[in-house]
């Protein structure tokens, strides 16, 4: 018998993860909007992601659909108890959603109230998805599996820092992908704050590392008793922070990106490591949180021939839109 | 003042879900009919095809955009306000839901990039491939949240366990009693959206003579669309009325505005329902009628909302009074498909007249027709979330206190406020900017020589970025 929570276990941690990455390039591209050098350079920026972002929020989306199709329990506890935040992660996505078609569309005075709403939009959003994570390691209050805390349990010190921490860390991503995907004084600019960002995200790291057994007891045991291979994920994260800074001095274009994802997956690795297998601490763990093992298989039957598909033409429209993005060309 | 969960949290779904629904429903018909144009160009070489096609991609890009970020907010409201309801359905839900997003979602995504950007990057057929992508993947998003809804009104092939719903059967959970005629009804709606808007424009610009030969094209496909389907809705209406008959005698009761179970029913054309008063305090009706049409024969016995406790009602007078405008708005469309056949038969269907300053008022009429119909269906479900199963009360999120409600329901009614607005005046200066002069392909060198296009006027021709001016004459 195939142990299907496991397997979806796997999809979806796969799925947060590309959600992270992917998106978090283009809210990374918004939140350095009020940095960049000029206009021009913001119009640039915005057509590096323009095809892009709305296949890339796509897989937030999933992540929603998915949890209520495998993990139930985490879609009705998490969104209650951040109830107010998601509505501030709606806001946000909605706002710098639309400002890709009104930008553009907008009056020379409107234009930049939609940059201003591009950026903010891209900011709240990533604070908020920050928060989110600082939330889950602090745990929710549960009883019978039903949410039973206040409205605010999710706002603390920590997971304030966890959401700055997220938002200098998709600026990272963000500044990466734009010495990719540009040239000139777009992409000097790009190289110039790239080191400071990873600087700050480094900062945060450190910060949240020390404070996060203070915070959960089962992490620190977990952490400190066994002597594991969890010790090898903060040194891998540490590794690419490292090729990200000489790919940059070196002023190579793609490395520094590639580098900053595998930050965030070695990070990502780590949380998972310090909470396995609880997916809405403290309480319940995934088997807990589990749909009927028929409406697993139902899914996973189709999600195994689709998921492959999705990925297939994703790549294929990033491989359509390779290459450098210059002033001027892009929009439709 | 104490707020009741519950009541803003209906409230919430139901502005954010409104919000929504008109977008889809539009983008729906806009994406076949662009991919229309596009395989028209492609095998035609026709300009005129493709500056329609570039047009309207123009306006859909911005009306998919709002409806997606719409939409991302639909994906959290059923686990922010209904958690137990989220919890309770899952097992059906949850995989229905997931399998919108890997099989439709993405797909629109990813194409929808190249139909928009990649014009100029990737070869004509693979752009028109792109476009019946979009397409495609409107109709199949519609597939399973149709599948999804009409499952919350007719729930098959499951079963409760310890609280828990279970599926039994996918093929009858899926294939539910009311979902071909739900699914039928609303692609049909979205075709019609979809030509009234487009026929709407078309007239509007030839009124002011711009670019006549491309929207004398699109006026009248879309007159020929509205001519068949209207009438056809009215019928396939009439089929998913008596699916309701069968399976949501109440709803079909507070429809009708009848109270008591009674043979030669009158079909009611005005009442003022009173729950109240268990009763209409003033109704204005045919008499036999209502049995007429629901069972065929003037003695037809037609159930009324009593036989449901008071508890158990839905909201009478919106359930009444909304279908009235879905289907009054319904005859309408009819009556200007007729018209248009008239003109035609007449040929003067091109010929600026009354039919033209008309038709662009008639953009607005499908949207609230669509939202009157899913107020009608949506409310007649009252008090029940999944039919006879899961309740409003039961199904609400336990840990949402009323001011949190309020503070999200006010957020929402701001931001959509701002967004709408402002989509709202710039599809507006779309459609006034006029159509591009600008050859598509036209990296293809010397494959369609530029010609004029336009029978005259000056109007946006010359500068096509200049807002359209003229009289409504």
């Amino acid at each position: 018998m195939i142990d299907f929570t496991m397997v979806w276990a796997v999809i979806i941690a796969f799925g947060v993860i590309m959600y992270v990455l992917m998106d978090g390039f283009d809210l990374g591209v918004g939140i350095l909007y009020p940095l960049a050098p000029d206009e021009e350079s913001r119009d640039i920026m915005m057509n590096t992601v323009a095809p892009f972002w709305d296949g890339n929020e796509t897989w937030l989306v999933l992540g929603g659909a998915g949890l209520l199709g495998a993990f139930p329990l985490v879609y009705s506890v998490l969104l209650p108890a951040l109830y107010l935040g998601v509505f501030l992660l709606l806001a946000g996505l909605i706002f710098r959603g639309v400002a890709f078609e009104f930008r553009f569309k907008a009056s020379r005075e409107r234009k930049h109230f939609w940059s201003v709403a591009f950026a903010g939009g891209s900011a709240v959003a990533a604070l908020a998805q920050g928060i989110v994570v600082g939330s889950y390691i602090q745990g929710y209050q549960t009883e019978n599996m039903v949410y039973t805390g206040g409205a605010f349990d999710w706002l603390t010190p920590f997971t304030l820092l966890t959401g700055v921490g997220l938002l200098v860390g998709y600026a990272l991503l963000g500044s990466t992908w734009i010495i990719m995907k540009t040239e000139g004084p777009v992409q000097d600019w790009a190289y110039r704050i790239a080191p400071k960002l990873l600087a700050g995200v480094l900062g945060i790291f450190l910060i949240i590392s020390f404070w996060t057994p203070l915070v959960d007891e089962f992490v620190r045991e977990r952490w400190m008793n066994t002597l594991s291979l969890i010790w090898l994920l903060p040194a891998g994260a540490l590794g690419c922070a490292y090729m990200v800074l000489r790919a940059v001095r070196r002023r190579d274009e793609g490395i520094p990106f590639v580098a900053t994802m595998g930050l965030f997956v070695f990070t990502y690795l780590g949380l998972l490591a310090s909470k396995w297998p609880y997916v809405v601490p403290p309480d319940y763990t995934l088997y807990d949180a589990a749909s009927a093992p028929e409406s697993q298989a139902f899914l996973l039957v189709g999600v195994l021939f689709v998921i492959p598909v999705v990925l297939a033409y994703t790549a294929w429209t990033y491989w359509v839109f390779r290459g450098k993005v210059r002033a001027g060309e892009g929009y439709h | 003042m104490e707020f009741d969960p519950v009541l803003i949290s209906r409230l919430q779904f139901a502005f954010v879900v409104s919000f929504h629904a008109i977008f889809p429903v539009f983008t729906i018909g806009l994406a076949s009919y662009i991919a229309l144009l596009e395989g028209l160009h492609f095998k035609t070489g026709n300009p005129a095809w493709a500056q329609l096609s570039r047009f309207w991609t123009k306006v859909f890009a911005v009306a998919f955009g709002m409806g997606v970020v719409s939409g991302i907010v639909m994906s959290f409201q059923f686990g922010t306000n209904w958690s137990n309801f989220s919890q309770a359905s899952a097992n059906f839900l949850g995989p229905i839901l997931s399998y919108e997003v890997v099989t439709a979602f993405f797909l629109e995504a990813a194409f929808l990039g190249v139909l928009l950007f990649g014009r100029d990057k990737v070869p004509r057929g693979t752009h028109l491939f792109a476009a019946c992508m979009v397409a495609l993947g409107t109709f199949v998003s519609a597939f399973w949240i149709l599948v999804a809804n009409s499952w919350m009104h007719t729930p098959a092939g499951a079963e409760f366990r310890d609280g828990i719903l279970h599926v039994t059967s996918w093929t009858e959970a899926i294939f539910n009693p009311s979902f071909p005629y739900r699914f039928t009804h609303m692609a049909v709606a979205s075709f019609l959206t979809g030509s009234f808007v487009v026929a709407g424009v078309s007239a509007w610009y030839l009124l002011k003579g711009h670019k006549v030969e491309a929207n004398k094209k699109a006026l009248s496909m879309c007159l020929w669309m509205i001519l068949f389907l209207a009438p056809a809705q009215a019928v396939i209406g009439d089929f998913h009325g008596l699916n309701t008959l069968e399976y949501q005698p109440t709803k079909l009761a507070a429809m009708e505005g009848n109270w008591e179970t009674q043979s030669n029913a009158p079909l009611l054309l005005f009442a003022l329902p009173s729950k109240d008063a268990q009763g209409n305090l003033f109704e204005v009706g045919i008499p036999n009628l209502a049995s007429i049409i629901l069972t065929h024969h003037a003695d037809g016995v037609v159930p009324g909302i009593s036989e449901a406790s008071a508890a158990e009602q839905p909201p009478v007078s919106i359930v009444f009074w909304s279908f009235r405008a879905m289907v009054g708005i319904g005859f309408l469309m009819i009556a200007f498909g007729i018209w248009g056949l008239v003109l035609r038969l007449r040929r003067q269907l091109y010929e600026p007249g009354l039919f033209h300053r008309t038709l662009p008022f008639m953009i607005a009429a499908p949207f609230i027709a669509v939202v009157a119909g899913w107020v009608t269906t949506e409310s007649g479900r009252a008090p029940w979330l999944v039919y006879g199963m899961v309740s409003f009360a039961e199904g609400v999120t336990p840990s949402l206190t009323g001011w949190m409600a309020v503070v999200s329901l006010i957020g929402y009614m701001a931001v959509y406020a701002v967004v709408y607005a402002a989509g709202g005046y710039y599809l507006w200066q779309v459609v006034k900017g006029g159509m591009d002069e600008s050859e598509p392909g036209s990296d293809e060198v010397g494959a369609h020589p530029k010609r004029p296009l336009s029978g005259g006027g000056p109007i946006g021709d010359a500068t096509p970025a200049a807002p359209l001016k003229g009289d409504w004459t």
